[in-house]
């Protein structure tokens, strides 16, 4: 057990409070699509984290978030002018950014460590993070920055919504999306270097990410996001917190990451909407309709060639006439059963009053749509059938009574599906000149 | 024996080398963060590969670093496409929760890893001189000198074979699928020896060094010229030099070696960015600042000629000129000078009035700004909307367009405010 004491109670609320607030942040990063803006923003901090500390010989947390802020601005504008003033695209940007930035900030840190001015270690703890070093003044000094940027956050909520999802709306009542933009990347400045110290330059962008992209699955909603993705972030913080006290050797920001992550797997099969179960489930209850409707279609063409009432149909003529192996079928036509649509006797079936009635619909919604891309010139005629294939499944009553409208137009008996002929008829060229 | 310093040199410019040259192909096709993404998400194949086989043989290391960078690059794509994370979202989960793994492996078995949370950063490039290969007894030099240069070789091989497929993979794979070159594959045999590159690189050189060499030389030499093989070349230099100039930088400040070859390359990055002659910094500045130096001479010609439309040899208050922000009547100021220096104006106390040779110029300009009015009037563009359009196109306008532009416009002679046309002098 770790020592349940006031240290630990510092180190669990600092570690909470940062993943909240990158949840936070980290949802309107995500859907501003900055996600990684926030990594090249880390690594360029620490120049700044190695600068303040030779230039003041401190090591108190205001001072060298203070030195990381300012690196970090500076890397960010950079960013800016390279991809606005130069043929260079936002991808290599970043990565030049970030990766000289951070090699310049090692360079710092180990001439520092070399050249032995007093305890340096302290800074080492900015690489990966380590939240056991968190003391009270540094946890006032937190709070003061998360109070800062949540009432900010709650305050300008409607324009960064706005700013999200239509910048042009809001700079119709009155705004000017420069400046939003502005105060929103400021508030994710200072949500980054909050979290540097616990989880370190290199991993504190996956707290802004992946919190906000587990909420993603679970709403549709963007202030329950907000909250989902900030319940995320704090889980994982406390989880990642206690772990590190229990095993010290293992660093707290890596293992907030993985929690993290592991809760982003999680969404991501059991969300209930946008979930891969959920979706999974969707696509297989579809397939099941579609290959059903099929399946009753066959059965009245079949039954449509010798004009007779409720044929017996063998299963191997279906399967030849579906292009489906004889197991579907014969899969399908257990499920049609249970369905009462049709009856089955060995290897042949009869369709039931139902079946047939379900059956002429879906035929009549496919040679309907059929006779219209004839009609409209849209597809030629022996390239309808396919996309009829498709659409016959979806076609509201709506659309069919319009479809309906067009063949009475051409005095054709809508109520007979048989007289329905999109690829015999020739009506084809009254269609073009109408 | 030769210098451990040269072992170093050597095995950083090799790294260097062969990251510029592969660097070039990501940054063109915008996967300069798969790169990124790679580089840090190989470590925990490392740390795996080296638990199991206890050594730091190359071989077991490449397989688990290969295995993980397959895993990257297909997790990426899963999440991107089936999941619907967006694309950079997914990069970022993805080497960060592997970055994250591979940390907390080896603090996890830190008794039994020969690697450290630094080192992995850092690498372990000092240490090169003394890191042998053996062939019986004999010495065969450093081990990583070794690797990378058969990598640096096999990078050089890859794209010299590969050049035009490489080149039309790049700039246009649709043309590239049409003419029967296989893109997909090419994609995935470059992404390989990115893989490679980096494995070999991320051991010895660390990953910030891999990370900046795979973009920064390639963004840099993308700068300076428009022809692949000069980028590549500029490049592979670039990656050198900034490993031979950073071992030296090291020494210097005392700092680590492949931290300050990141800060060379980045410095020559800064060169560029600021000095390249197409498409550098100042070479835009000094571009734009021309073009508005001369905008302004035309303006002020434009308004000499107007008013000498309504009253003969009519003058103008240099003062009346110089308005808007400062830099506008710095252009002003120039452009004043430069108008007198040349002929076209004649500079009479504090008035201006137009020269004979400047009258022909002025009056050239006013026909095309009034014939593009005349146009943009008779394509419906309302009469208040006018004035912009033609005010930007008059600079540009020469005698052909001059002579297209009256030849859409029969028969008119006043512009839309009723103002005579000039005719062509």
């Amino acid at each position: 057990m770790p020592v349940w004491d006031i240290t630990f109670q510092f180190v669990l609320l600092g570690s909470v409070l940062i993943g909240c607030t990158s949840g936070v942040l980290g949802t309107f990063a995500v859907l501003r699509k900055r996600s990684l803006l926030g990594d090249a923003l880390a690594h360029a901090a620490l120049p700044g984290v190695a600068l303040a500390f030779m230039l003041t010989q401190s090591k108190a947390l205001p001072v060298l978030l203070a030195g990381a802020t300012m690196s970090g601005v500076v890397g960010v504008l950079l960013i800016q002018v390279i991809v606005n003033q130069t043929r260079i695209k936002a991808d290599a940007a970043l990565g030049i950014v970030l990766s000289v930035f951070f090699g310049g900030g090692i360079v710092l840190l180990t001439h520092i460590q070399q050249s032995a001015v007093g305890n340096q270690s302290g800074l080492d703890k900015f690489l990966f993070g380590q939240a056991a070093s968190i003391v009270a003044s540094d946890l006032y000094a937190m709070s003061v920055m998360v109070v800062v940027v949540l009432v900010l956050v709650g305050l300008f909520f409607k324009e960064f919504s706005a700013l999200i999802f239509d910048p042009g709306f809001l700079e119709s009542i009155g705004f000017a999306p420069r400046w939003v933009d502005l105060l929103l990347m400021s508030l994710i400045v200072l949500t980054v270097m909050v979290g540097l110290q616990a989880v370190g330059v290199i991993l504190v962008a996956a707290m802004l990410i992946t919190p906000a992209v587990s909420a993603r699955f679970w709403t549709n909603h963007l202030l329950k996001m907000v909250f989902i993705s900030a319940l995320i972030g704090g889980l994982s913080g406390a989880t990642g917190a206690w772990i590190s006290a229990l095993a010290p050797r293992i660093p707290t920001g890596p293992v907030m990451v993985l929690v993290a992550t592991g809760i982003f797997v999680i969404s991501a099969f059991l969300a209930p909407q946008r979930g891969l179960i959920a979706r999974w489930r969707r696509l297989r209850a579809n397939h099941w309709r579609e290959n059903t409707q099929h399946f009753l279609r066959a059965c009245v063409e079949l039954q449509e060639q010798v004009r007779q009432e409720m044929k017996e149909i063998a299963l191997t003529e279906l399967a030849q006439v579906m292009y489906e192996p004889l197991y579907r079928v014969r899969r399908l036509a257990k499920y049609l059963v249970k369905n009462r649509q049709i009856e089955i006797s060995g290897d042949t079936i009869q369709l039931t009053e139902k079946g047939y009635r379900d059956g002429v619909f879906v035929l009549k919604s496919h040679r309907l749509w059929e006779y219209y891309l004839v009609y409209r010139s849209i597809l030629e005629e022996d390239h309808v059938d396919r996309s009829a294939d498709e659409v016959e499944h979806i076609l509201t009553p709506e659309i069919i009574e319009r479809l309906e409208s067009i063949l009475v137009e051409e005095h054709i008996d809508v109520e007979n599906v048989s007289s329905i002929h999109a690829t015999e008829s020739g009506f084809r060229k009254a269609g073009q000149d109408g | 024996m030769v210098d451990g310093s040269f072992w170093i040199i050597l095995t950083g410019a090799f790294a260097g080398g062969a990251c510029g040259l592969l660097g070039v192909f990501l940054v063109l096709r915008k996967m300069s963060l798969l790169g990124d993404a790679l580089s840090h998400a190989v470590l925990p194949g490392i740390v795996i590969a080296f638990l199991l086989s206890g050594s730091r043989d190359i071989i077991p290391m490449f397989v688990g670093a290969a295995v993980f960078g397959v895993i990257t690059t297909l997790l990426v794509e899963t999440f991107h496409r089936h999941w619907y994370v967006q694309e950079d979202a997914a990069i970022g989960i993805v080497f960060t929760s592997l970055f994250a793994l591979g940390v907390v492996l080896i603090s996890a078995f830190a008794g039994q890893v020969d690697l450290d949370q630094e080192c992995v950063l850092y690498g372990e490039i000092a240490y090169t001189p003394w890191d042998r290969i053996y062939v019986g007894e004999v010495d065969w030099g450093p081990r990583p000198v070794w690797i990378l240069g058969t990598v640096f070789v096999l990078d050089v091989l890859f794209v010299t074979l590969f050049y035009k497929e490489l080149k039309i993979t790049s700039f246009d794979p649709n043309i590239a699928i049409a003419v029967g070159i296989p893109a997909t594959l090419m994609h995935y045999l470059l992404m390989g020896s990115v893989s490679l590159t980096t494995v070999a690189a991320f051991e010895s050189v660390g990953a910030i060094l891999v990370v900046a060499m795979l973009i920064v030389p390639g963004a840099a030499a993308y700068l300076w010229s428009d022809r692949l093989p000069v980028i590549l070349v500029l490049a592979t230099a670039f990656g050198i030099f900034s490993a031979i100039a950073g071992y030296y930088l090291a020494g210097l400040w005392n700092s680590s070696i492949a931290g300050a070859m990141v800060l060379v390359v980045g410095g020559i990055f800064g060169v560029s960015l600021i000095f390249a002659p197409q498409y550098g910094l100042l070479g835009r500045v000094i571009r734009q600042g021309r073009l508005g130096i001369r905008v302004a001479q035309d303006h002020i010609l434009l308004r000499l000629v107007r008013e000498s439309e309504a009253k003969e040899d009519a003058r103008v208050y240099i003062a009346d000129l110089l308005e808007g922000s400062f830099g506008a009547r710095m252009r002003s100021r120039v452009a004043v000078w430069l108008l007198g220096r040349g002929g076209l104006v004649v500079w009479q106390e504090e008035q201006l009035t137009l020269a004979e040779a400047g009258f022909g110029k002025a009056t050239d300009l006013l026909r095309s700004h009034r014939l593009w009015e005349t146009y943009f009037s008779q394509l419906g563009v309302p009469e208040d909307h006018l004035h912009h359009p033609a005010d930007a196109l008059e600079h540009f306008t020469d005698e052909s367009l001059q002579q297209e532009l009256n030849a859409e416009l029969p028969d008119v002679d006043t512009d839309p405010q009723g103002k005579q046309i000039p005719k062509n002098t």
